[in-house]
């Protein structure tokens, strides 16, 4: 056996929080433990370019396979890469270290155990992307909402204790019916290693309530409508960095999850619910466009925007296209960039104002000119413009639902002219117009810190945008194996 | 050397943009200026090997998108269509890049204008150049934001704020049409290369597909959405509202942007997909009454403004109404030979406005001036040169390009065109009217203004005027030159395959009472213009207070801003705030996490109140409970 590249992405980060965890921390700005806390996790970050870098585009097996008997003829702790994974995991290793290092202001106490949820975090967010046993999914998928339950509960805003429960409740509520349906099929196929279950295939009889199982889960955690109540709050009261985390990171384990369980494992079931997946991706790209439109706070606004992006991700998965998959990828890494980056843009405001309304700002450009740009440029992103990563992924997911249902693919591309009403809005009652509040002209433009998080996520947005090959020759293969092997199911079936 | 014309501007708007503060206002302004003109010189050259070598190209770029059996890549097709185009775009743009530095000369932010107007340049040749559609798109796209930056400019006012905005929505509605109609296009030809879709076209004309319960044919359906771009593009009846409003951007920003190049890519759209529409008459038919709608339409509106601008802008929207019925009757040639006269004398207009504007201290109001042609002589001639090619005065540009639209309409033979003939017959004359109305106001009569005392207004700077007199040059002889080449009878030598004609246009004319009604009409209304504007103010003022109403539905541009307002604005807001609070708030919320929670709490509460600790109560419950008990058994 090989080197064992993916658990040491898994550990390291733990290795770090440990680390930690037995340092004195200090008040205030800890800068060692700030240092120890990126150190690990640019270090894992360099890990996953080498995975990224040495792993093979050509064949859509799972690659850096480790299998390892936890439970003698039960479980297997089993991990594995393949084309759509990597993708995750990059994204993971490259979002957290931005995150340490944006959390200057924003965290004021105990900054150590902060950093330490955020390593926790990480390495179960690996966990997920690249465990290939339903059961060790299922504990890293569940294990990571408890990191994220004490940042907003610990240190979020005025109401952190509601909404830290809201999304505790309502994620894990989902999350129990998909530990009844693993167990269910360990009864009825006798394992639980997702590989083996692609090529044994589960009974067409017990597919859709399995199906279903799994979507209460993923559903929540997309979120979808009409479960999608949780998010707004949990981002607003969410420091910045656990806003950037819930929304770069954790949002994308659902779609992962969709394209690696529900399409994988339930080729029939998933024929069956497309309609419905359909009527509520639709919703929410309709519906919550429409809500952004009306918030008067900034978070607010951006969290409602992902559940309207969001909604383009699980209608391209659906529509088991070619270019509707790979679209819901792209879209989803593109979302995790950008919201991620709108997120910071927020917190950079915030940090020197504390105040997340809108009618607070107004005139910035004229105070904070560099702040402005980039700001522009993350709205372009997020409105979907031609040459930012968020166009590609728009593009090929309603491209795709085009060729698979006419009526759909038409009222989700309404999303895309509501999309540009609410942020472009956003952005001229913050950024543009007369600076009518005296404090604002106070306010500092970026540190070198902010300047350097936020071009980091601007570099890779315009540069998928104009060339998003590296992406899309990473998933191909593997898409158009896994539509190849859901067809030839489904017709076996 | 090809890939330079589109890089060059990119580079200025790099340079500009990024390093304007390093290397001072007046460095970024040569330097813009410069490359745009480089890439102007460069495309004169690159139509000139077009047209006497049939010179055609397809450079490949890079890929771009390759996601299964979509193959995207950048590129730049040369062919006539996109050599006349990239001339068009470049040698305007870099006029209003030299005239922008005289115009723009007391405003603080000089290398951030120019930077957009390179990076406009660059967006609008990505357009005509691309050999596929999503490049098409990117560039469509590109020049929408350029478009926006450039209205919102001046970013203080409220106003220029609103209007891009709007201009960026409107368009992106036009866009969603265009986008589906890519769809479409991919799902039917399962490809988006000009070249490939063109070829496949045939094959697919009898297709039908199912569109909401109706039975299409899937080629009207392709040229509907991709109507429905260009109609956002080009401000077209409906989809216009954008334009009138985006006069809040700088006056350079209005004759590069907003008359001669962008607002012209819906109509370079519908001549580039020929091959499409083609094949599909009813859809031509309906570009042809949407043109014609909107050129009247425009045209009565453009009576009554009094913003110097506004009028000139509304006077694009019509001329660009011309375009499209042009190509609506099937005469894309003639459509291009109008955009193409166009775009000098609009952009001569525009700048010439700039000139009186920048006179006037900002002025913009046509009440507000008057009596100064003597003291602007150049812009006064500019602007009557201008407004004599507008009108279609004999011999100049505008007399080739607008006569040959109404005569192919005339010619067209069927009812649709015969009206269009007759709509485009009196629209000339009001585009007349109006132009000359302009002309009389701001340079004739008395002196207007309060605020500028007469001896204050000057002429503009040399910077400024050259421009203009280039632009004139063009405005009187472009008709004249390029006719034989562009709407040459009988041959198609020159567009080769880049236009594609299922029939030969007529090579016939129509009768000869007909060839010179136009220009009948376009004489006689000089003097009535001056009669009523200049010599007798009463009149116009007595026939308003007679047609009050009539006068408020055109002041108030047919009511479409406030219409929009209740049908789209007003409503989406209130559906937002209901869809947040009610949907989400009360019942999601409320039935769900909030309700279940609460609930649970109600039900732990009474079930606390059981243990309160009373014996004489527990001692209560075990008596009921055992008599219950005692009863069930006996009677059992």
């Amino acid at each position: 056996m090989n080197f064992p590249i993916l658990s040491s992405l898994i550990l390291l980060p733990i290795v770090g929080a440990l680390f930690l965890f037995f340092t004195k921390d200090k008040e205030g700005n800890n800068l060692t433990a700030k240092y120890v806390a990126l150190f690990t996790t640019v270090v894992n970050f360099l890990i996953s370019i080498y995975l990224w870098v040495s792993f093979d585009q050509s064949t859509s097996s799972f690659q850096f396979v480790e299998d390892r008997t936890w439970i003698e003829g039960f479980i297997n702790y089993k991990v594995g890469v393949d084309g759509i994974s990597i993708l995750f995991i990059i994204l993971t290793t490259f979002i957290t270290p931005l995150c340490i290092i944006s959390v200057n202001n924003s965290v004021k106490n105990r900054l150590r155990d902060f950093l330490i949820a955020i390593l926790i975090m990480e390495s179960f967010m690996i966990g997920v992307f690249c465990a290939l046993d339903l059961v060790v999914f299922y504990l890293f998928f569940e294990a990571g909402l408890i990191p994220m339950f004490l940042i907003i509960g610990i240190w979020g805003g005025a109401r952190r204790v509601y909404s830290a429960f809201k999304f505790f409740l309502y994620t894990l509520l989902g999350s129990v019916l998909m530990l009844v349906a693993i167990i269910s099929i360990y009864w009825i196929t006798g394992t639980t290693d997702v590989v083996q279950l692609y090529e044994i295939g589960i009974d067409v009889k017990y597919q859709n309530l399995l199906w279903l199982a799994f979507f209460s889960s993923f559903a929540v955690k997309t979120p979808m409508w009409p479960v999608h109540t949780w998010l707004p709050d949990a981002h607003v009261e969410a420091p910045t960095a656990g806003s950037v985390l819930l929304a770069a990171i954790l949002l994308k384990m659902a779609g992962y999850g969709f394209i690696r369980f529900s399409l994988g494992l339930f080729p029939v079931a998933s024929e069956v619910f497309t309609p419905l997946i359909y009527t509520l991706s639709v919703i929410a790209i309709i519906f919550t466009s429409l809500i952004a439109l009306m918030q008067e706070d900034m978070k607010k606004l951006i969290a409602y925007s992902s559940v309207a992006h969001m909604g383009f991700v699980t209608l391209g998965i659906f529509t088991l296209q070619q270019q509707g998959i790979e679209g819901s990828i792209i879209q989803m890494i593109s979302h995790g960039l950008v919201s991620a980056a709108l997120f910071l843009t927020v917190g950079v405001v915030y940090d020197r104002m504390h105040s997340r309304l809108i009618s607070t700002y107004g005139g910035l450009v004229s105070v904070i000119p560099k702040y402005s740009i980039l700001f522009m440029l993350f709205a372009l992103a997020s409105l979907g413009l031609p040459g930012t990563s968020g166009f590609i992924g728009e593009f090929l997911i309603l491209m795709g639902a085009f060729k698979d249902n006419f009526l759909v693919a038409v009222i989700a591309s309404i999303g895309v002219i509501l999309g540009a009403a609410y942020i472009l809005w956003l952005y001229k009652r913050v950024v543009f117009g007369k600076l009518v509040n005296e404090d604002l002209k106070k306010m500092i433009d970026l540190n070198r810190s902010e300047y350097f998080i936020l071009s980091c996520l601007a570099v890779p947005i315009l540069f998928f945008g104009f060339y998003p090959d590296p992406l899309i020759n990473t998933i191909e293969v593997s898409v158009t194996d896994l539509i190849n092997t859901h067809n030839t199911n489904l017709a076996s079936k | 050397m090809e890939l330079s014309i589109i890089f060059l501007p990119l580079i200025a708007s790099i340079i500009s943009g990024f390093f304007g503060k390093y290397i001072g206002d007046r460095n970024s302004e040569i330097v813009t200026s410069a490359l745009v003109s480089i890439s102007a010189l460069l495309s004169i050259f690159v139509l000139y090997k077009v047209i006497v070598n049939q010179y055609e190209e397809n450079i490949v770029i890079a890929t771009w998108i390759n996601s299964g059996s979509l193959d995207v890549n950048w590129s730049m097709l040369i062919d006539p269509l996109s050599a006349v185009m990239l001339v068009v775009v470049t040698s305007v743009s870099a006029l209003v890049h030299i005239y922008s530095i005289g115009y723009m000369s007391h405003d603080p932010h000089k290398p951030r204008f120019m930077a957009y107007l390179s990076l406009f340049t660059f967006a609008m040749l990505m357009l005509v150049t691309s050999d596929n559609f999503i490049q098409l798109f990117f560039g469509w796209e590109g020049v929408g934001l350029c478009s926006y930056f450039l209205i919102g400019f001046w970013f203080k006012k409220e106003t220029a704020n609103a209007a891009a905005i709007k201009a960026f929505v409107v368009n992106r509605v036009g866009d969603f049409g265009f986008a589906l109609g890519i769809f479409l296009i991919f799902y039917l030809f399962g490809t988006v290369n000009y070249s490939e879709v063109f070829q496949q076209i045939p094959m697919v004309v009898d297709n039908n597909l199912s569109f909401l319960g109706f039975e299409v044919k899937a080629i009207d359906l392709v040229c509907l959405f991709l109507f429905i771009g260009a109609m956002g593009k080009s401000a077209q009846i409906l989809l216009h509202t954008w334009l009138p409003d985006a006069m809040e951007g700088p006056t350079p920003v209005s004759a590069l942007i907003h008359a001669a190049t962008m607002v012209t890519a819906g109509v370079f759209l519908v001549v580039r997909c020929s091959p499409i529409y083609e094949y599909s008459p009813l859809i031509l038919n309906f570009i042809t009454v949407v043109g014609m709608t909107t050129a009247f339409f425009a045209a009565t509106v453009a009576l009554v403004q009094t913003d110097i601008k506004k009028i000139i802008a509304y006077s694009t929207c019509s001329q660009l109404g011309y375009m499209f019925f042009a190509a609506g009757v099937g005469a894309y040639n003639v459509a291009m030979f109008h955009l193409f006269t166009h775009a000098f004398f609009k952009a001569l207009l525009f700048l010439g406005s700039g000139s009186v504007i920048h006179a006037f201290k900002d002025e913009q109001n046509i009440n507000n001036m008057g009596g100064v042609w003597k003291k602007l002589p150049y812009t006064y001639g500019f602007m009557i040169i201008g407004t004599l090619a507008l009108t279609g005065f004999p011999f100049l540009s505008g007399f080739y390009s607008k006569d040959a639209i109404i005569e192919f309409a005339y010619l067209k033979g069927n009812t649709v065109g015969y009206y269009a003939a007759g709509i485009g017959i009196i629209t000339a004359f009001l585009t007349s009217i109006y132009s000359w109305r302009l002309i009389f106001k701001s340079f004739h009569g008395d002196y207007n203004n309060k605020e500028v005392k007469i001896e204050e207004t000057h002429e503009s700077p040399l910077v400024m005027l050259v421009p203009l007199f280039i632009l004139s040059i063009g405005a009187v002889f472009a008709g004249f030159l390029f006719k034989g080449l562009f709407i040459g009878h009988g041959d198609n030598l020159f567009w080769a395959e880049s236009i594609k004609f299922l029939e030969p246009l007529s090579t016939e004319h129509p009768p000869l009472w007909f060839l010179l009604l136009t220009p009948c009409l376009v004489l006689v209304s000089i003097p009535i213009a001056y009669y009523l504007f200049v010599k007798n103010k009463e009149l116009p003022n007595s026939i308003v207070s007679i047609n009050k109403p009539l006068y408020n539905f055109l002041v108030n541009k047919w009511y479409f801003d406030e219409l929009y307002d209740v049908l789209f604005i007003k409503s989406s807001k209130k559906l937002g705030l209901f869809l947040w609070k009610v949907c989400d708030g009360t019942i999601i919320d409320g039935f769900g996490p909030d309700g279940i929670s609460s609930f649970i709490k109600k039900c732990s509460i009474k079930a606390t109140k059981f243990q309160s600790g009373f014996i004489y109560q527990y001692a209560f419950v075990m008596l009921l409970g055992f008599s219950a008990l005692l009863t069930f058994l006996i009677v059992k």
